[in-house]
């Protein structure tokens, strides 16, 4: 226990600050209070790998290491699709995967934002369309906003997630659905 | 490499990077051979078909078996007639339950069947056909367009059922907990306690291979690294490896311990990221926090080191992308330091914390003569007592040079796939530095032009393979050159991931444990589902 403790008290607080977004920096404290004033708790994601290589989950699951420490923004991952405000997609959508990842969308309640992630989500990436991929997340379900990368890094992720949200919430606030 | 004479085979030479035979047999001989070579302890590495109709007529079925000394490539042409458009080929599944999967596979793809002859009936579900293509379709003829898109047709995949009192079953998947890969597990269970496992896998499947024959060879690596993104750098080198085997390239000094130098920082970000998560499933978050903080600061020398934390287009024919920047060296050694000396400390948090250690051991254990009959390869394999690395059996250039020592432990359960874990990270720490120390010293100097060279057009027909020691275990790629020489184009590609034949394992490892337990055993294995769906 004492070497547990003495462990965490040496390596202390890495966390680093938010990316910025077109050069406004997020504040920390800003930003929570403005999830909360929306959704009135953290923001949720469920995350569907579509068909990836899994490179993109290994940058999605960094996020909480605590250089990045996402749920120290309010941020969290969910199990259930129900619990979800966001779904984040890798992967060029395999066929085998198209109706998991459609059910999937189907279960989270509205109103929901969809994040494609990857080169992959984004368009299909080096895969494209065959007779056993869709391609990109646009193919199957509305999108909101693309991080590109093979894969992208987690404050590129971080960053698309925090854009996403940023940018629609007044039209979240006002019950209108949201445009791609 | 020498083959028992009473199978009257001729042994061929064949291009790899590591000593590699290739032999033409008939169907007795297919058998015949399969069974000698399982009696001396071979391992069934892959197998898969082509359509060669175009050329001879013929369609093909190869298996590849790990030896000791060596690859060995058994190869089987069934010609097609009127009578026989769709020819079966003898089972291997009753010598090596391994192909059984594999086998599903190529009849997805290809509509070549194996017959049973000495088992019970042969398993006729698709595997990596989930409905989203016809019955009648197989994608990996030459006959046929494979970039069409079709609907999907959901068709019911019959488990099998467990019977008796208190019996029911649990539907995991695809879509998972966490931010993992898909599959599906079908759980039969009594109270809490697992009585049986059924995997469902292939949901990932994107259809790699027809995509390989779309590519020019020269750019072949980067589909390659993205078949398992997290053992990238061990397939885009089995790749490059095949290419450079078949065109005779040898590629410069410094550019081999580069490679190696990528491979053992793969097999570390894997090891570090996975002892973390084991500590979280088994409710031990400090754990997850302080390694993935470790692993995030390898990731980031990596950007420095190499350009990229990770490494999907670092290793390319005839070489590496790019140097180690001149302050590099310095650099990873202190990551080095660090990183041993976390380590260290975070295992003895890790032996004396009786909580963790109470569900690592005897949890999910995999009994050696499981792994042998079943043929476990890599960490998994260690795990339980076999002692195989190619790193070690048939080392490779750089590894050849140095020595690596293989990690066993016997216990087969999560405990000991924790400890390789560790043992591992201090041996690719050890490789690490003394591939810093070859790079430094002068022999293979850094200077413009020598991290990569052309790689001359390959000879049409050509085949070709590469196998390198991922973290996971041996991953192959077989290369068959394009009669286009000129412009270089790729005929068949079959890249196959250590996932193929540990997933079965994960089978057995579970039986008697309870379901609260499934997702601590899954981790300790960790297999590639992208890796195995192709």
């Amino acid at each position: 226990m004492w070497n547990t403790l003495s462990r965490m008290a040496r390596t202390g607080l890495l966390t680093e600050p938010l990316p910025a977004l077109d050069g406004s920096s997020p504040e920390l404290t800003a930003l929570q209070s403005e999830l909360l004033a929306v959704l009135g708790r953290a923001l949720c994601i469920r995350q569907v790998d579509a068909g990836s290589c899994n490179g993109c989950e290994l940058e999605i699951q960094a996020l909480h290491n605590p250089y990045y420490n996402l749920e120290g923004a309010g941020i969290q991952f969910v199990a259930s699709p129900r619990h979800a405000d966001m779904l984040l997609v890798t992967g060029p959508v395999s066929v085998n995967m198209e109706e998991a990842l459609r059910r999937t969308y189907d279960a989270i309640p509205d109103p929901k934002f969809v994040i494609a992630v990857g080169d992959c989500g984004a368009c299909g990436g080096i895969f494209g369309t065959s007779y056993a991929s869709r391609g990109g997340v646009a193919n199957i379900l509305p999108v909101n906003f693309t991080v590109t990368g093979c894969p992208p890094t987690p404050t590129a992720i971080l960053r698309g997630i925090l854009q996403t949200v940023r940018v629609p919430l007044t039209e979240v606030q006002r019950n209108r659905p949201i445009s791609a | 490499m020498k083959l028992p004479e009473f199978l009257e085979l001729q042994l061929l030479p064949l291009p790899a990077n590591l000593p590699a035979g290739r032999a033409r047999a008939d169907c007795r001989q297919w058998l015949q051979l399969a069974a000698t070579l399982r009696e001396s302890g071979a391992r069934l590495l892959a197998l898969w078909g082509a359509d060669d109709r175009d050329r001879d007529g013929c369609f093909r079925i190869y298996a590849a078996y790990l030896l000791t000394e060596g690859v060995l490539l058994a190869e089987h042409a069934m010609e097609t007639t009127e009578a026989t458009a769709d020819p079966v080929y003898p089972s291997l599944a009753a010598i090596f339950p391994v192909a059984q999967r594999m086998q599903r596979a190529v009849y997805d793809l290809l509509g070549i069947a194996a017959e049973e002859s000495l088992g019970p009936e042969a398993d006729r579900r698709g595997w990596l056909r989930h409905g989203g293509w016809p019955e009648n379709f197989f994608p990996l003829r030459r006959d046929v367009d494979g970039s069409q898109q079709r609907p999907n047709i959901s068709a019911p995949y019959p488990f099998v059922m467990v019977e008796g009192s208190g019996v029911h079953e649990i539907a995991v998947g695809p879509v998972h907990a966490g931010t993992i890969e898909p599959g599906h597990f079908r759980f039969s269970v009594v109270g809490e306690k697992m009585l049986r496992l059924e995997e469902r896998l292939g949901y990932t499947h994107k259809g790699v291979a027809r995509l390989f024959e779309t590519m020019p060879q020269s750019g072949g690596h980067r589909l390659a690294a993205r078949i398992s993104g997290d053992a990238a750098v061990a397939f885009s080198w089995a790749y490059c490896a095949a290419l450079e085997s078949i065109t005779g390239t040898t590629c410069p000094a410094r550019a081999t311990l580069l490679r190696a130098l990528a491979l053992e920082h793969e097999r570390l970000a894997n090891h570090l990221g996975d002892l973390g998560a084991l500590g979280n499933d088994a409710g031990f978050a400090f754990g997850l926090t302080h390694f993935s903080r470790l692993k995030e600061d390898l990731l980031r020398s990596n950007a420095a080191a190499f350009g990229a934390r990770y490494l999907l287009d670092y290793v390319v024919p005839g070489g590496v992308a790019v140097d180690l920047p001149a302050e590099a060296p310095a650099r990873l050694l202190e990551l080095y330091a660090d990183l041993e000396q976390s380590a260290t400390n975070l295992r003895s948090i890790y032996d004396e914390h009786a909580g963790l250690q109470d569900r690592f051991r005897g949890t999910g254990r995999l009994q050696q003569s499981v792994a042998e009959k079943l043929g476990a390869l890599g960490l998994v394999a260690r795990a339980s007592g076999i002692a195989r690395d190619l790193r070690v059996d048939n080392p490779w250039p750089p590894y050849d040079n140095i020595a690596a020592k293989c990690i066993v432990q016997s216990a087969g359960d999560v405990a000991a796939r924790v400890q390789i874990r560790f043992d591992e990270v201090y041996e690719s720490l050890r490789l690490c530095r003394a591939f810093l120390q070859e790079l430094s010293a002068g022999t293979v100097p850094a200077s413009a032009g020598q991290v990569n060279i052309p790689v001359p057009a390959a000879a049409p027909y050509q085949l070709g393979l590469g196998v390198i020691e991922s973290w996971r275990g041996p991953v192959l790629i077989v290369l068959e050159t394009g009669p286009d020489a000129a412009n270089g184009t790729i005929r068949r590609c079959h890249a196959h991931d250590p996932s193929w034949q540990n997933w079965p394992l994960i089978e057995y490892a579970v039986i008697g444990d309870i379901v609260p337990d499934f997702p601590l055993i899954n981790k300790s294995f960790n297999l590639s589902y992208s890796g195995q769906d192709g």
